[in-house]
């Protein structure tokens, strides 16, 4: 078991959240398709909605007795060995000693996806709420927003592509499960982790 | 579960530091961001302006489904209500008008903005003036082709010389995504009270509220501290 309900409701929760988001805001944001669209009242409705919602899924599947799995996991995105580190500051030139649940890109990868949607969510409110910052404030967050938007799409777009090349890791975000040979090639003690299991301070 | 790893290591929180680096940019950008998009803008031009994402740039706000599509040779303005002649203008009584320039930033209450649009049109004030105000009258009801959005100003916001009924704008006759051929444009206001595909000004003693005013928006939509640039006039 590689993830378990909880772990893939937070993942898919979140990803259709996301979708939609970027859904409603090819036309809220680019002229070309706001001409075949419209509805702007709607479609900004549900773009805001949608990003109220989005922390929604994280937390649910986080607080309570289901969210073990989970947040073993989210330790294990925050806390990085020293040769991940490396990994990362030698821009992935040196490949980390041990093996962890997730390699260090896949590491990145999240924390980026959490920390983008607290900035979007920020930037987001204080454009909906313009009777309560300066205009000059709300330039500025409309430009956050915008570009970050654009690092998100690119970075989700490789998220999908790099998943849809394998094939095995694919399935078992539907599934929740590995075979025992993919285990074995990915040195995965965690692979027998139960949820009693208290979380260890690094790896498994 | 043994750790095969030496205890002695501590981790590093990479979480933590990617939260605060991100917040931080982010506050950096929402603090100086206006003025990154104008130096992008200006790096890069209008033109590949609207394609980079961090360059000042139009988004269109359509309220229906589509865009009304209004040949010039049909298009009319209805000037109605308590005048003393009710009006039905054609393009070109309009270009018949002393015209005016208006150079000033288009921005919107949501924030994004481009800098320095130039406009061409008549003063509404002139418009009011060939109908006749009778002097019952205290605001002004606008009403579009797309059949949907309305807005209002009073007498007093009408008569200052930076709000017109624009036929051109950007160097050339307004298109049909931008609320072509004639919308308004009061230029002291946020955008949406710029009310495309104008179709009827009808002077009135009180109007109901705006399309926008509806959601909440201010009718008395003023821009605070707003950047409102060069105003070049030719009479």
């Amino acid at each position: 078991m590689r993830f378990d309900v909880a772990q893939r409701l937070a993942h898919w929760g979140t990803a259709t959240l996301f979708l939609v988001l970027i859904a409603t805001a090819l036309p809220l944001y680019l002229p070309a398709v706001a001409q075949f669209v419209g509805r702007r009242a709607l479609v900004a409705r549900v773009h805001l909605w949608a990003g109220v919602a989005l922390p929604a899924p994280l937390l649910g599947a986080v607080c309570g007795p289901w969210g073990a799995g989970l947040r073993r996991d989210l330790r294990r995105f925050n806390l990085w060995s020293a040769s991940e580190v490396r990994w990362l500051t030698t821009l992935g030139r040196r490949r980390p000693a041990l093996r962890d649940k997730f390699n260090p890109g896949q590491k990145l990868n999240a924390l980026f996806i959490g920390a983008s949607i607290v900035v979007m969510l920020g930037t987001g409110l204080t454009m909906q709420w313009y009777a309560v910052v300066a205009i000059n404030l709300r330039t500025g967050a409309t430009f956050v927003h915008d570009v970050l938007a654009t690092a998100l799409v690119i970075v989700i777009v490789g998220h999908v592509a790099v998943a849809l090349w394998h094939r095995e890791a694919l399935r078992s975000i539907f599934t929740g499960k590995v075979s025992a040979a993919w285990a074995e090639r990915h040195g995965a003690p965690w692979l027998t982790e139960t949820p009693n299991d208290s979380v260890p301070s690094n790896s498994h | 579960m043994g750790e095969p790893r030496a205890s002695h290591e501590r981790p590093t929180r990479v979480g933590r530091r990617v939260l605060l680096a991100m917040i931080g940019a982010a506050a950096a950008g929402v603090a100086f961001g206006a003025r990154a998009q104008n130096a992008i803008g200006n790096v890069v031009g209008s033109g590949l302006g609207g394609l980079v994402p961090g360059a000042d740039r139009f988004r269109i706000y359509s309220i229906t489904s589509s865009y009304p599509d209004i040949p010039r040779s049909t298009y009319r303005l209805k000037v109605t209500g308590l005048v003393t002649t009710s009006l039905d203008l054609t393009l070109d009584d309009l270009m018949a008008m002393p015209r005016v320039e208006l150079v000033k930033d288009f921005q919107c209450v949501t924030g994004w903005r481009v800098p320095q649009v130039h406009w061409v049109g008549v003063r509404l004030s002139d418009v009011l003036n060939a109908a006749g105000v009778l002097p019952s009258a205290k605001m002004l009801a606008f009403a579009s082709y797309d059949g949907l959005d309305t807005e209002s100003l009073t007498m007093s916001q009408a008569s200052r010389p930076d709000v017109i009924v624009a036929y051109e704008m950007l160097g050339a006759a307004i298109t049909r995504e931008h609320g072509g051929p004639v919308r308004l444009y009061v230029a002291p206001m946020f955008g949406y009270k710029s009310i495309k595909w104008l179709s009827e000004i009808k002077v009135v003693e009180s109007a109901p509220l705006g399309y926008w005013e509806h959601d909440g928006f201010p009718a008395d939509a003023w821009i605070n501290g707003s950047l409102q640039r060069i105003e070049k006039s030719l009479v």
